[in-house]
């Protein structure tokens, strides 16, 4: 079962005349967990936004589970649907209440009954421990729950791969740790992840790769122990040693 | 409202000074010919408000299609969307109803149709068209609002675009425009008023049609535009009544 979930070959992308991702070569296996850091602009998130295709890149290969990513509608949309991701905002749908933002995908790209999609959206928000939410507006939630119902959303798709976005950049500190321990969770049940944040303590923890980004480069890929320890470059050692003394 | 009051009395009042101006025998209601004068007059209203709901009901659709090529990220949709915008908001009404009601038969014919085109469907097909060049930018300005997150988030959970489009965008959109929507109904009603001239029997024609066998135009126009004043005033009462039912949920 263990082979490559995503392979990025060679992936460059640009805004304009801005090159976003230079030479992007990054392999991850299916159960891994990858944790990408890197000062603002460096491409952390572009780099998770091409891979389910929210932005398109113009050079390279990506491929998911072997099958390489193109402009095909309807695999676009079947990625989208195996990939979930989870966003720095959030965006959750505010017209709707906790429990139907869970079911949309579900009824609507899987194909559910709507009391399959009930029942399954039940189960996930038992899971991110916010089952008593389920008939409220997300905008009635704090941050950290509204995070975890957007985890929750992702997880409805029953995804092959989850991307996190800086997941808890947008939210108060006393609400980072209920979002992270969520995520812990889905680690230690082998889910695959790709999360960019700046949480070192929580990459330490569940990262099997640690993934550093400069300048639109992967810089420096090593096991976290490694990483941590002996940064191999000088740019790595500085950031380390600006996001872990302050 | 107070003022409009004020305004209407003080014209009843210079009106009655110099006597011999004002007439109002022509639509007195305690009078048999006043009285079938003022029923044959608000006679116009059913196919007023016909029309207007038509085409305003066409226009919403038609809108709605011309505004989603404007999205489109493909630059050929786009130009279709610009050039239908640009062209038909720059046609004013009149010569488009007259195109329409003269010249599109002609055009039928040509082709080889024979479709008739009577001042009731004439009107209805102007006014939607000139009035959907507006809806549609008004859509556009509606789904813009829509934060661009809000679609990514649809589609990482495999939503594709129409589902995109009816679950997630205009569901909110459509509550962000309901009030310039209504403005556009507004203008639909009282541009109704054009089909008078070829012969669409409401409420314009009607006072036409009595003024030519009275002689008392100041009198019917006055309380013709009563009759408008008074049909804009029920829509925007309506209008807030749905703003605010459909605003209640909304607190986002």
């Amino acid at each position: 079962m263990r082979g490559a979930a995503i392979e990025i070959v060679d992936v460059n992308k640009w805004f304009g005349d801005f090159q976003a991702l230079r030479d992007i070569n990054l392999s991850i296996a299916t159960g891994e967990k990858v944790v990408i850091c890197g000062p603002s602009g460096s491409g952390k998130s572009t780099v998770v936004r091409c891979i389910n295709r929210l932005e398109e890149h113009q050079s390279g290969t990506i491929s998911f589970n072997g099958v390489e990513l193109t402009n095909d509608p309807a695999s676009v949309a079947s990625i989208q649907g195996d990939i979930g991701m989870v966003f720095q905002q959030f965006n959750l749908f505010p017209h709707l209440t906790v429990i139907e933002n869970l079911m949309l995908g579900p009824m609507k790209a899987r194909g559910l009954s709507r009391e399959e999609a009930v029942n399954r959206a039940k189960q996930y928000l038992e899971r991110v421990r916010i089952p008593d939410q389920a008939n409220k507006k997300p905008a009635h939630l704090s941050g950290g729950q509204q995070q975890r119902v957007a985890i929750a959303r992702s997880l409805c798709m029953e995804p092959k791969v989850l991307l996190f976005d800086e997941p808890t950049s947008a939210l108060d500190p006393e609400m980072i740790a209920e979002v992270l321990d969520v995520m812990e969770e889905l680690a230690r049940e082998g889910m695959t992840m790709i999360v960019v944040t700046h949480e070192m303590g929580f990459a330490r923890k569940v990262a099997d790769k640690m993934v550093f980004m400069d300048n639109g480069e992967i810089v420096e890929q090593a096991a976290p122990e490694d990483f941590f320890e002996r940064p191999k470059t000088q740019r790595c050692q500085k950031f380390l040693s600006q996001i872990l003394h302050h | 409202m107070r003022l409009l009051l004020a305004l209407s009395l003080a014209l009843l009042l210079t009106g009655c000074a110099s006597s011999g101006t004002w007439g109002w025998y022509v639509i007195n209601p305690a009078t048999d010919t006043g009285w079938t004068n003022i029923k044959f007059l608000i006679s116009g209203m059913g196919n007023t408000i016909l029309i207007s709901v038509i085409a305003a009901a066409i226009s919403i659709v038609l809108g709605l299609l011309v505004a989603l090529p404007g999205q489109s990220k493909k630059k050929g949709w786009r130009i279709v969307n610009r050039v239908y915008v640009e062209l038909v908001r720059s046609i004013p009404l009149l010569p488009m109803l007259f195109w329409v009601f003269y010249g599109l038969p002609i055009v039928f014919k040509s082709m080889g149709l024979n479709i008739p085109i009577d001042p009731f469907w004439g009107a209805i097909i102007t006014l939607a068209v000139s009035d959907s060049a507006f809806t549609a930018e008004i859509y556009r300005s509606g789904i813009q609002s829509i934060a661009r997150g809000q679609s990514e988030a649809a589609q990482t959970i495999g939503l594709s675009y129409a589902q995109t489009m009816r679950y997630v965008i205009l569901p909110q959109a459509i509550r962000r425009i309901l009030p310039p929507l209504a403005n556009q109904f507004i203008y639909i009603v009282k541009m109704s008023a054009f089909a008078s001239v070829i012969g669409m029997q409401e409420l314009t024609r009607r006072a036409n049609e009595l003024v030519v066998t009275e002689y008392r135009p100041l009198e019917i126009y006055s309380l013709l535009i009563v009759e408008y004043l008074v049909l804009v005033l029920v829509i925007s009462a309506g209008v807030r009544w749905l703003e605010r039912k459909m605003g209640s949920d909304e607190r986002v």
